[in-house]
C-alpha cells in the first residue's frame, strides 16, 4: 500500500516529490477504493458493499427468492430505471425548451428538425414516461397479489402509492410542456377535473362561500384559463417539485425495503443451506441450548435475528448482476420504441378550436370515460375513493401468511378469477348499456344535477365491486381474499375503461367500433 | 426521587407533569407551530391575488350588423351572438362540464369532448354539463359599438334592447 509517507535519510525534496509524483496512480487508487483492489474473500466483498454509498442500500447478502425472476419480475427495478433514464434525457432536453407560450411549441419543433438526436431523446423521454407508468401498476399488483403489503411492511406500500401519484403527477404536468393542441386541451380539461368540486357546491348553492374546486383550478393555473402562467407553474412542478419529491420518496422506499428485512417472502426453517465459499452448504447449526440476537435493537422478525444465513448468496456480484441486467432491458426497450415510433406533436396550441376527441394520455383514459358521466363523481371521487382503498389495505388485512408468495394464501387464484370474470362482465355490460341506452339526463332532461353526481356508470360499478368484495368476505370469511375481489375488480375495470376510452371512444365522445371509422373534420 | 406512593397513571390521578417535560413540551409546539404558521404564509404565495388572461370584453360591431333573426359565432372569443324580436343576446361557447369549445348543433350546442348536448337557449339536454351555457351581458360602447362582457353572466334570457 502507500509505502513512503516519511522521507528516507539522504533523499532531498525534489526526489521525494517525483517519487510521489510516480505513486500517484496507485495512492489515488487507494484514496478512492478504501481496499485498494478488486475485492476477493467474501469479507472484502462485504466490506466493498458496506462501505459504498451507492452500493450499501443493499444488505450484503441476499436471499435466493429475492433473486427469483418469477417472484419480482423486476417491476421495481423497471420503474426505477426508467426513472433514472426520464431524469437524463429530461435534463438533455432542458437544454433547449422554453417554457414560454410564444416560444415552447418552437422550441420543442427545433428538438425534432433541428437539434442532434433531439427527436430521439425525446422519443426515450416519451417512451420510457410509458414504461414507468406500467411498470409502477404492474409493479403495485405484484406487491398486491404476492402478499407483500402485509406486516411490517405497511408503511412502505402507503410511501408506493404516493410515488404511484407523483408518478402520474409527473406524466400530467408533462403533458402540457410542447404547447400543442393536445397538451393544451388535456390540460385545460384537467384544470377543470380540479374546478369539479364546484358541480356539488353549484349543486347546493354554497359556491359564492365555499368553492374548494375554483381553489385548486387557480393554484394549478394561476389563472381562468390555460396560458404563460400556468405554464410555468407545470414546468416548475415537471422539472424541479416533483421529481425531487419522487427521489426523496424514493430513497425512503428503498431504505424501508432494506429495514423491514429484504422482500417479503415466507418464514422458513432455521439452519438452510447459504452460499459459502462457493457452493451451497450448510453453515449455521443453531443449538437449541442457545439463545441468538443482535447486538441491536432490531423490531419484528425478518431482519435475521436469531438466525444464520440461510438460503442467501451474496449481494455482490448476484444481485448487482440481475441489477444491471433489468436497466439494461429496460434501456433496450425504451430505445427500440423510440426508435420506431415518435412522440406525437400536434399543431400550435389553439384556444378557440378543441381537439376533437380532446384526449388525456392513455393511462389518463379510463378517468376521462368517467369524467363524461360526471366530472367531480368520476374525477375526483372516485379515484379518491380507490386510492383511500388501497391505502388501507395492509391495515385492514392484517392476517399473516402467504408473504412473498404468488396468490400465497389458500383459495386466493380462484376468487381471483372470478373477480376478474365479474369485472369484466359488469364493466362491459355498464359501458354496452351507457352505449346503448344513455344515462338519467337522456330519460330525464330536467333532473337535478345531485342525481348525475351521485347514480352514474361510474358510481354504480364502484357500489357493484364493493358488493362483490363483501360478498367475498361473508362468503369466504376471509379479510384477504375480500381484498383480492376488490383490487382485482378495479384493475379489470381501470383496464377495461381505458381501453373503452382508447380505442372506442371518437369525436364527440361517440362510440365507435374502430379509429378508422370516425368521420373526417 | 418521584413520590413512589402515588398510584400515577390512572384516569382520575394523571401523572404530573414536570415543569421541565412541561416547558420542552412547549418549546417543541412553538417550533412547529411557528414553522406550520410560516409554511402557511408561504404556500400562500402561488395562490394569484390577481388573475392575467385575455381581457374578455369584446366589442362585436355596430347593431345594425346584426338582423333580426341572425346568430353569429364569434370562434376566437368562444360565444354566440343572437339576434331575435326582442333584441341582443350572447351565450359563451365554453362547455361548463371541463372547458371545451361547443359547436353548432342542428337543434342547439353540442361539445366535442364529452358530449354534453344543449338547446338553442343553452339549457342540458344530454351529457355530463352540469349547469346550462351561461348568457353574457351585452352593452353599448361609446363608440356605439355593441360590446360583450364575457366574465358577467346574466339571468337567463336577458337581451339587450337595440
Amino acid at each position: 500500500m502507500a509505502s513512503t509517507a516519511t522521507r528516507p535519510d539522504r533523499t532531498t525534496a525534489t526526489q521525494e516529490f517525483l517519487h510521489n509524483l510516480r505513486l500517484l496512480p496507485r495512492t489515488l487508487k487507494d484514496a478512492w477504493f478504501r481496499i485498494g483492489h478488486t475485492p476477493e474473500s467474501e469479507r472484502e466483498v462485504s466490506q466493498a458493499t458496506f462501505h459504498n454509498l451507492f452500493l450499501h442500500i443493499h444488505s450484503v447478502r441476499v436471499h435466493v427468492r429475492t433473486l427469483a425472476p418469477a417472484f419480482t419480475l423486476g417491476l421495481g427495478l423497471i420503474s426505477a430505471a426508467s426513472f433514472v433514464v426520464l431524469c437524463i434525457t429530461g435534463v438533455l432536453l432542458m437544454v433547449y425548451y422554453k417554457p414560454s407560450t410564444t416560444l415552447a411549441y418552437d422550441s420543442i419543433k427545433d428538438l425534432h428538425y433541428v437539434v442532434f438526436t433531439g427527436r430521439f431523446m425525446r422519443n426515450i423521454h416519451r417512451w420510457s414516461a410509458h414504461v414507468m407508468v406500467v411498470a409502477v401498476f404492474l409493479h403495485m399488483a405484484r406487491v398486491f397479489y404476492t402478499g407483500s403489503y402485509k406486516k411490517p411492511r405497511e408503511f412502505n406500500w402507503l410511501v408506493g402509492l404516493a410515488l404511484l401519484v407523483l408518478t402520474l403527477a409527473l406524466s400530467f404536468t408533462g403533458y402540457l410542456l410542447p404547447y400543442d393542441q393536445l397538451a393544451y386541451w388535456a390540460t385545460t380539461i384537467g384544470a377543470n377535473i380540479a374546478n369539479s368540486p364546484r358541480e356539488l357546491t353549484d349543486a347546493i348553492g354554497i359556491s359564492t362561500w365555499f368553492d374548494p374546486g375554483g381553489f385548486q383550478k387557480r393554484l394549478l393555473l394561476g389563472a381562468n384559463f390555460v396560458g404563460e402562467d400556468s405554464l410555468i407553474r407545470f414546468y416548475v412542478l415537471h422539472v424541479f417539485v416533483l421529481p425531487v419529491l419522487l427521489i426523496m420518496l424514493l430513497g425512503v422506499h428503498f431504505w424501508r425495503i432494506r429495514k423491514d428485512g429484504g422482500l417479503a417472502r415466507p418464514e422458513e426453517p432455521m439452519g438452510g443451506p447459504a452460499e459459502w465459499g462457493g457452493s451451497m452448504k450448510r453453515v449455521f447449526e443453531p443449538l437449541a441450548t442457545k439463545t441468538y440476537g443482535l447486538m441491536a435493537l432490531v423490531k419484528g422478525r425478518r431482519p435475521t435475528v436469531n438466525r444464520g444465513p440461510e438460503n442467501t448468496v451474496m449481494s455482490w456480484p448476484h444481485l448487482f448482476w440481475a441489477e444491471l441486467a433489468v436497466f439494461m432491458l429496460t434501456v433496450a426497450i425504451c430505445l427500440i420504441l423510440s426508435f420506431y415510433s415518435d412522440a406525437p406533436l400536434k399543431e400550435l396550441a389553439n384556444p378557440a378550436v378543441p381537439e376533437n376527441p380532446a384526449k388525456a394520455p392513455w393511462y389518463f383514459l379510463g378517468l376521462q370515460e368517467l369524467v363524461s358521466y360526471s366530472a367531480f363523481m368520476g374525477g375526483l371521487l372516485i379515484p379518491l375513493i380507490a386510492w383511500v382503498g388501497l391505502a388501507l389495505i395492509p391495515f385492514l388485512d392484517r392476517r399473516p401468511g402467504g408473504e412473498g408468495v404468488w396468490f400465497g394464501t389458500p383459495g386466493e387464484r380462484r376468487v381471483a378469477w372470478q373477480s376478474l370474470l365479474f369485472g369484466l362482465l359488469t364493466s362491459v355490460g355498464m359501458l354496452a348499456f351507457t352505449v346503448n341506452f344513455g344515462w338519467l339526463r337522456n330519460w330525464f332532461p330536467r333532473i337535478h344535477q345531485l342525481w348525475i353526481i351521485a347514480i352514474n356508470p361510474g358510481s354504480i360499478l364502484v357500489l357493484l365491486y364493493a358488493g362483490w368484495s363483501l360478498l367475498v368476505l361473508k362468503r369466504k370469511d376471509s379479510v384477504r381474499l375480500a381484498a383480492v375481489a376488490l383490487f382485482t375488480c378495479f384493475l379489470i375495470g381501470f383496464t377495461v375503461l381505458t381501453y373503452f376510452a382508447t380505442i372506442h371512444r371518437g369525436p364527440n365522445w361517440q362510440f365507435y367500433w374502430w379509429p378508422s371509422q370516425w368521420p373526417v373534420h | 426521587m418521584p413520590d413512589l406512593t402515588m398510584p400515577a397513571g390512572s384516569r382520575l390521578d394523571p401523572p404530573r407533569v414536570n415543569r421541565r417535560s412541561f416547558l420542552s413540551l412547549a418549546a417543541i409546539g412553538s417550533f412547529f407551530g411557528a414553522i406550520g404558521v410560516a409554511l402557511a404564509g408561504a404556500l400562500r404565495l402561488p395562490n394569484p391575488a390577481v388573475l392575467p388572461g385575455p381581457v374578455r370584453r369584446f366589442k362585436i360591431g355596430f347593431p345594425d350588423q346584426f338582423a333580426v333573426g341572425s346568430e353569429t359565432r364569434f370562434e376566437q372569443e368562444s360565444l354566440f351572438v343572437f339576434r331575435d324580436a326582442e333584441g341582443v343576446y350572447a351565450i359563451s361557447a365554453i362547455c361548463t362540464h371541463l372547458g371545451c369549445s361547443v359547436a353548432r348543433a342542428p337543434n342547439g350546442f353540442a361539445c366535442p369532448c364529452h358530449g354534453s348536448k344543449f338547446d338553442l337557449r343553452g339549457d342540458v339536454q344530454a351529457g355530463p354539463a352540469p349547469r346550462p351555457l351561461p348568457w353574457l351581458e351585452v352593452g353599448r360602447a361609446a363608440d356605439g359599438q355593441l360590446i360583450v362582457f364575457a366574465d358577467n353572466e346574466v339571468p337567463e334570457g336577458t337581451r339587450f334592447r337595440v
